[in-house]
């Protein structure tokens, strides 16, 4: 349901300013969604003055300096610190991005760091994936067979047929596109999203996978594939330089082809 | 063993107060816009075209509330909203059959779309006055 403002409890209030230490000269302020699920009060933005010359060129690295040296409670998920995780995706500076991935240099003024938009937050910078996972469980991502696989005991595929997984196969499931996604954010409810989509076209062009009418009758229906209306949010904002929109368009076209 | 507490309800994120939209979302919105403004704008056309039929005081009427400053405007939106439906209708045909769909290619695409609103309503206007 399209609600454009956010409920009572998740109004975001003014919050701490934590300084940097005494004799800092290149200090960067970061505005910081914080939420603490122990009090339950409303979230609020805390700022916190970071001493560059100190620190490493990313986001990543300012929010863990932050939370080495400044402030402890913050809690935000990261694991590689190279773009191939998925685990550190926030709203960075406006868009949604990998806060590993992201040099702070490339943000103007106040680095601003959200939780990824519109979901349910645990924790500060930490947002309930519950919902999307069990989307993606929905599609069944994994290889469907009829037939017995050959007595070499592997499926092979042509470079032609491999390369139409090319695209699809590096999604790291971040989520930044499905919750840059203003249909996702109104109908994220029935909507499958940017990233399933993505996954879903990933098996719908394997050429080993033989559920693909099964795979297509299960998005047949106008929300969990029609309600995307090609914002492009999804395409703009990947940071693994993913097309979404282009996937979930060929899903559509598929849909047209086999109806003949 | 003492009972947990139960958690307060999570709060949702903010989204449209941060996210800073790409000018690709905003043309989006924009064509969702101009779509409710045709079809009011329609309605605008038909009282006008009844109107005609219905004789020559009723004529007077549209017509005169047409000229006046007020119609001017509203024929003014009308076809802008038209012209800019047009010109991303046919962006989205494009991208219904899969094409167009890389990050240049919308930028570029953006661009085309409001340079050629720009350009039809100016010629439709510059034809309709001069």
């Amino acid at each position: 349901m399209v609600e454009f403002t956010l409920p009572k409890n998740s109004k975001v209030t003014s919050g701490k300013t934590h300084k940097a230490p005494a004799g800092a000269k290149n200090v960067r302020n970061f505005k910081v969604y914080r939420y603490d699920p122990d009090t339950g009060a409303n979230p609020r933005l805390d700022t916190y003055e970071v001493d560059m010359s100190t620190c490493g060129p990313m986001v990543l690295d300012a929010l863990l300096k932050i939370k080495d040296e400044m402030d402890p409670t913050l809690a935000l998920r990261r694991s590689c610190r190279e773009g191939i995780c998925g685990s550190c995706s926030m709203n960075i500076d406006g868009g949604n991005t990998l806060a590993c991935l992201k040099p702070v240099d490339e943000c103007k003024g106040d680095v601003k760091v959200y939780p990824l938009p519109h979901m349910p937050v645990v924790k500060d910078l930490v947002p309930d994936l519950t919902h999307v996972y069990a989307q993606y469980a929905s599609i069944e991502p994994w290889m469907k067979t009829e037939t017995l696989p050959p007595s070499s005991g592997e499926r092979l595929q042509s470079p032609e047929e491999r390369e139409k997984l090319d695209g699809l196969w590096e999604c790291i499931l971040c989520f930044c596109c499905t919750t840059s996604c203003p249909s996702y954010w109104w109908n994220g409810d029935r909507y499958l999203g940017p990233a399933i989509l993505l996954q879903a076209a990933r098996w719908i062009n394997d050429s080993r996978d033989e559920a693909t009418g099964e795979r297509l009758d299960n998005l047949e229906d106008p929300f969990r594939l029609y309600r995307c209306h090609t914002i492009m949010n999804c395409t703009n904002t990947c940071p693994k330089g993913l097309n979404p929109a282009k996937a979930i368009a060929d899903i559509k076209m598929k849909m047209v082809e086999r109806a003949g | 063993m003492t009972q947990a507490a139960k958690p307060p309800v999570r709060p949702l994120s903010p989204h449209l107060q941060v996210y800073r939209l790409p000018l690709a979302a905003w043309l989006s919105i924009t064509h969702r816009m101009t779509g409710v403004g045709l079809t009011i704008g329609t309605l605008l056309l038909t009282w006008w075209l009844a109107s005609a039929a219905y004789g020559p005081d009723a004529y007077e009427t549209a017509t005169d509330f047409m000229g006046s400053p007020l119609g001017y405007l509203m024929l003014f939106g009308f076809s802008v909203a038209l012209f800019y439906h047009l010109c991303n209708g046919i962006r989205h045909l494009l991208w219904d059959m899969g094409k167009n769909f890389t990050i240049a290619q919308t930028n570029a695409g953006n661009a085309i779309v409001l340079i050629g609103t720009a350009v039809l309503t100016a010629v439709a206007w510059f034809l309709a006055l001069v």
